[in-house]
């Protein structure tokens, strides 16, 4: 079977599509949580994401329109509380996680009971974009990238140094939150597909990979941003054959790359 | 305010949450002034620092700064943190990032912005490591980047938050020389928060020393034989 035939199925062209536009996001937003060492906040919002999805499925509200308010308010919450001191925000983002991961199954479970949905929503499913999720994906995902590529030397600027930024005027909490957001949206857009458990490794493993082979913040960002879409490709692709799950087999194409950028990197040290 | 004075508190008291660090402060600091704030560890001095920038408003008191400061002719060099020192991007990414002023709302920067970059890089001697990565960088060279950096920012006063923690006694010297010249030769005001006083002493002319007991300001030689200063001088040596 080629691979114009394989893209020949509508369900296949939805994955490509949104998936693509999730992943160049993901990417982008990840290199910049990934260096501020807010990894563990994408993971938190994934396992909330869940958890809304979840309560959305069994309130028979359209999941998006449901997750998306939830886990920004989490990401918003979640910054608040990485920023404050009087907060240990490792073991809250912990706590969230576990917490909103226990909230999902109990409600799945009261509702339509522990059946292939939990598994479709912890691992992802290829056949869960349905057309009007791809629509308000591409839109997402187009404010995404504007939004990114206009901010982007304050986003740079906030991301080396707050504290630097703060002092010369810079609003560095409208630009945290606009982060937060943007992130958030990313990965309740990326979770239907890609699973709640593996989307933060899209905002992680590109961005580590990047950072090993590039010296400059540009080059992070387009390496780091070329490499997730080639992996979600060809994760996607290698997923038809195999007949695997899409999530995993992209995060281990993902986790392929990243040994080998380790490798090169290595070697360049020698 | 004369037209030469850029900050002066009047009577400022800061703190967090209501909690006083420091209370009832007078001070002035003008054109050309170079300032060195020493004192114990939690004393107040980057308490202070960041009510100078305007980062924390007073409790009670007033902190009047110039027209100049209000439009962002502040550079500030803040201590570095851990997240920073293996951060992938240029030197010149980084410099270039100080001229970014967050009351003009621009999407890019200029060709202006751009050839004060480099001019900024040239002054302190860190041009021929424009495309070099940050973290590549020595303690030194990495220190004096964040210099080009403030002064993109800067015109009239340079903010320095313990600048030489990390950093071997000849670089520190060295920063001690470019932060001379750019105070002598460039007019450029410097506030300093420092532990390392005998070496800051050399070069300062005013000391704020702020210690549990009270809050000393005066000229270096005054501040030498003042009671803090002989006792700062003894716990150093």
């Amino acid at each position: 079977m080629t691979l114009a035939q394989i893209f020949s199925y509508p369900f296949m062209q939805r994955a490509l599509v949104a998936g693509t536009l999730v992943s160049l996001c993901a990417a982008l937003l990840g290199v910049s949580l990934v260096l501020k060492r807010y990894s563990m906040i994408g993971d938190g919002l994934s396992h909330v994401s869940f958890g809304a999805l979840a309560i959305a499925v069994a309130l028979g509200i359209t999941p998006l329109y449901f997750s998306i308010p939830v886990v920004i308010l989490c990401a918003f919450f979640l910054l608040r509380m990485a920023g404050s001191s009087h907060w240990n925000s490792d073991a809250a983002v912990a706590a969230m996680s576990a917490a909103s991961l226990a909230v999902g199954v109990l409600v799945i479970s009261l509702t339509t009971g522990m059946t292939t949905d939990v598994d479709n929503y912890m691992f992802g499913s290829v056949l869960a974009m349905k057309e009007s999720d791809v629509v308000l994906s591409v839109v997402l995902c187009g404010a995404v990238l504007v939004l990114f590529v206009l901010f982007y030397h304050k986003i740079f600027a906030v991301t080396f140094d707050e504290s630097f930024s703060r002092a010369t005027g810079v609003r560095v909490g409208r630009y945290n939150t606009l982060i937060a957001i943007l992130t958030a949206l990313t990965i309740v857009l990326g979770m239907r597909m890609m699973g709640a458990m593996l989307i933060s490794s899209l905002v992680i493993f590109p961005a580590l990979t990047a950072m090993r082979l590039f010296k400059s913040f540009r080059g992070v960002i387009l390496c780091a941003a070329c490499t997730s879409v080639v992996c979600f490709t060809a994760g996607l692709t290698a997923s038809f054959f195999l007949s695997t799950p899409v999530g995993a087999t992209v995060v281990v194409a993902n986790l392929g790359v990243f040994l080998l950028s380790w490798v090169v990197s290595a070697l360049r040290r020698r | 305010m004369t037209p030469r004075e850029l900050i002066v508190c009047r009577d400022v008291s800061l703190g967090y949450e209501g909690q006083c660090v420091l209370s009832h402060l007078d001070l002035t600091i003008r054109e050309g002034d170079y300032l060195c704030v020493v004192g114990d560890n939690g004393s107040g001095k980057s308490t202070l620092i960041r009510g100078l920038l305007g980062l924390l408003p007073p409790l009670s008191g007033e902190i009047c700064r110039s027209k100049e400061l209000m439009e962002g002719a502040v550079g500030y060099l803040p201590q570095q943190t851990r997240a920073q020192r293996d951060f992938p991007a240029t030197v010149y990414e980084v410099v270039l990032s100080g001229c970014l002023n967050g009351r003009k709302n621009r999407f890019f920067y200029t060709a202006a912005q751009k050839s004060a970059a480099m001019m900024n890089l040239g002054k302190l001697g860190v041009l021929e490591l424009k495309d070099q990565c940050y973290r590549d960088l020595s303690g030194g060279q990495q220190q004096r980047v964040l210099l080009a950096r403030a002064l993109c920012a800067a015109s009239r006063l340079l903010i320095l938050d313990e600048p030489i923690t990390g950093l071997d006694p000849a670089a520190a010297q060295d920063l001690y020389k470019t932060l001379r010249y750019l105070n002598e030769k460039e007019g450029m005001a410097i506030v300093m928060v420092t532990h390392d006083l005998k070496t800051a002493l050399g070069s300062a002319r005013t000391v704020l020393h702020i210690g549990r007991s009270g809050v000393f300001c005066g000229t270096t030689a005054e501040y030498l034989s003042s009671p803090q200063g002989r006792r700062f001088q003894e716990a150093q040596s």
